[in-house]
């Protein structure tokens, strides 16, 4: 279980003070040094806000590709509802959708209960439910930047595709998909970072259990509420800044590279 | 090659009703703008769906309303070059070409990247990406990437149209070698008379959603009462010769077609190419006696087969020159003073001459241009 691993290392306090020190050689100042050294109950929070925010974007990346085709290529009857249904966590109080899921996926709900008896999964108050939250609160804003980048591929392309002899399935994998990949990268970005900085949702869900589902949000939450907390709330501010920034800066620099490769869609 | 379209479709407020079969190695769709040229090669593409209809290429039916069959454009095997090159923008010049290769059954893989790449000279765009190439670059490699693909017809929707003149005579000569070298029929779009007759063995002229003739080029060129149609500039006959002498000191090249000799200000040619010659209606004017002490050089006797309606002021008409057929516009007043009527004996004397096409030359084609004596 990774949660029992982020405690194992829990076990050698010492080793990760060490290297923050080393890290900050000259610094003599002790109120630098207590900013920066991060204690094993914050470095476990990071460690698991990492890993749900990663669970949660892969897990809902397949999906967000395919409401998003379906949103934008098709019209059907229940596409205004389906459409609405993918948006409603973004304007849902977020404490809404986690109490809607821990209705749904706890071990008494419909889903939960299935899926416990059935195939011996809980999700509820564990990690991987913390996932579930991020990935559903980050959804409507990964479905509508591959969204954005459908609308803008040129279809002519497509079928300049199915006329060389590709299959709709082969067209979509061989042109569609590199066409719109700078929206998708920007999509999981933003899933990812939604994810990072979820509270409401996780915390109504999966509650705030350390090493099991206390993400930084939650920890800082926590921070928040005893006395003496402000240094770690400040610390896992600090980090939780430079991860947003860092992954905003990822995702631009590789949709910049992606795009000179694909040309302006402007011939003809 | 048998290519067999029947197509009755409603777009909007365009209604195309069209029907047409042909056998030649090169079938030209001609007509104006909006007159349903696009609509009809969608069609046999499986890129349009007509309310009813039979596609049949070969003897193998692409489309049956009746039968209910519609083989999807993936699996048609038709290659189809676009106007604007639709190259796909993520890929290479030479993932572009070998594109449709990936999917082509193994035993019809008939061309290769190497044949196709000299075919079309780009051995030094391969590795670019498709935002550094020219207009007329983008149009070779588009037609390079239809005929990886190994199809079994290839279309072509004016392939030429958004390119500027220069661009056009660029990309001219490598049609020309695609049309005599690749062994693949093709159905060429355009709206430019210049284009068909230079590349075209079989022409069919559509008109507001319907076919109007069909036939050999030149026989469907030279009928007057198509003139409306085929456009009233450039309407005119299509004479083939053959380059038989040069005259170094007046600088003239002799060429001899059914019709007569015609002399012709100097190509660069050699004696035995075969040419085409396009000779506008506009600029044969008629001699009921042989003349004399005239500026033009070709003078050539004929019998005037047919006289269009003696209606405006300008009146079309037709004349046999020894087999060929050439066309006049001559005044309502001329006609009547003349006493034109057919079977009269006349001289046709032609102002200018347009050479259209050059085939059968060795190495690469050389943009030909359009010469007035």
């Amino acid at each position: 279980m990774p949660g029992r691993k982020s405690r194992a290392s829990a076990n050698f306090p010492g080793r990760d003070r060490d290297w923050m020190a080393g890290s900050s050689l000259a610094m003599t100042s002790t109120r630098l040094q207590i900013v920066l050294t991060l204690t094993p109950e914050e470095l476990a929070a990071i460690k698991l806000s990492l890993r749900v925010a990663t669970l949660a974007m892969a897990a809902s990346l397949p999906f967000g590709i395919v409401i998003a085709m379906v949103l934008t290529r098709t019209r059907f009857f229940g596409r205004p509802l389906l459409n609405a249904l993918v948006l409603l966590p973004l304007v849902l109080p977020p404490v809404v959708t986690g109490y809607v899921l821990l209705l749904l996926f706890g071990r008494q709900g419909p889903v939960g209960r299935f899926l416990d008896e059935q195939f011996g999964i809980v999700i509820a108050f564990r990690w991987t439910g913390a996932a579930l939250a991020c990935a559903i609160m980050g959804f409507p804003l990964m479905v509508r930047a591959i969204q954005l980048s459908l609308q803008a591929v040129d279809r002519r392309l497509e079928q300049a595709a199915a006329t060389l002899g590709a299959n709709p399935l082969l067209v979509f994998v061989t042109v569609t998909l590199p066409l719109i990949l700078p929206g998708v990268i920007a999509g999981a970005i933003l899933s990812f970072a939604r994810a990072m900085g979820e509270f409401g949702a996780t915390i109504t869900f999966v509650s705030n259990i350390p090493g099991e589902t206390q993400t930084l949000p939650t920890l800082i939450y926590t921070f928040t509420q005893v006395p003496g907390g402000e240094p770690g709330a400040l610390r896992l501010t600090l980090i939780s800044i430079a991860i947003s920034l860092g992954a905003i800066l990822v995702s631009e620099t590789f949709v910049r590279r992606v795009q000179p490769r694909l040309g302006l869609p402007n011939e003809s | 090659m048998n290519l067999e379209v029947t197509a009755k479709t409603r777009l909007g407020d365009f209604a195309l009703d069209a029907a047409l079969a042909s056998e030649g190695r090169t079938t030209a769709l001609f007509g104006r703008s909006g007159s349903g040229k696009t609509s009809l090669v969608n069609i046999i593409a499986g890129l349009l769906r007509p309310a009813e209809g039979r596609v049949a290429v070969d003897g193998t039916v692409l489309f049956d309303s009746e039968a209910g069959i519609n083989i999807p454009a993936h699996r048609r095997r038709i290659g189809y070059v676009f106007q604007e090159g639709r190259l796909f923008p993520h890929l290479t010049v030479r993932n572009n070409l070998l594109y449709g290769r990936w999917f082509a059954p193994e035993e019809s893989r008939h061309v290769s990247l190497d044949e196709v790449v000299e075919l079309l000279g780009l051995e030094d765009l391969l590795e670019r990406g498709t935002a550094q190439l020219s207009g007329g670059e983008k149009q070779r490699v588009a037609i390079g990437r239809a005929l990886l693909c190994c199809p079994r017809l290839l279309l072509m929707d004016e392939p030429l149209a958004s390119l500027d003149d220069a661009r056009k005579a660029e990309v001219m000569p490598f049609l020309e070698r695609l049309r005599d070298h690749a062994r693949v029929p093709i159905v060429y779009v355009s709206h430019s008379v210049a284009e068909v007759v230079r590349l075209a063995t079989t022409l069919v002229l559509m008109s507001e959603g319907r076919v109007v003739a069909s036939g050999p080029t030149a026989e469907v060129m030279g009928r007057i009462d198509l003139f409306p149609i085929t456009g009233p500039v450039e309407a005119g006959a299509v004479i083939d010769g053959t380059v038989e002498a040069h005259d170094a000191a007046a600088e003239l090249t002799h060429v001899r077609s059914r019709a007569g000799l015609f002399r012709v200000p100097g190509l660069d040619l050699t004696p035995g190419t075969h040419i085409r010659m396009r000779v506008r209606a506009r600029d044969v004017m008629i001699a009921v006696k042989a003349p004399e002490g005239l500026s033009a050089l070709n003078v050539l006797p004929g019998k005037v087969v047919e006289v269009g309606p003696l209606q405006g002021p300008v009146v079309d008409i037709a004349l046999n020159c020894g087999g060929e057929r050439l066309v006049a516009e001559l005044t309502r007043h001329s006609v009547e003073a003349l006493q034109l009527t057919p079977g009269r004996e006349v001289f046709a004397l032609i102002k200018s001459v347009t050479f259209d096409e050059v085939s059968h030359v060795s190495g690469l084609g050389r943009a030909p241009d359009a010469i007035t004596n």
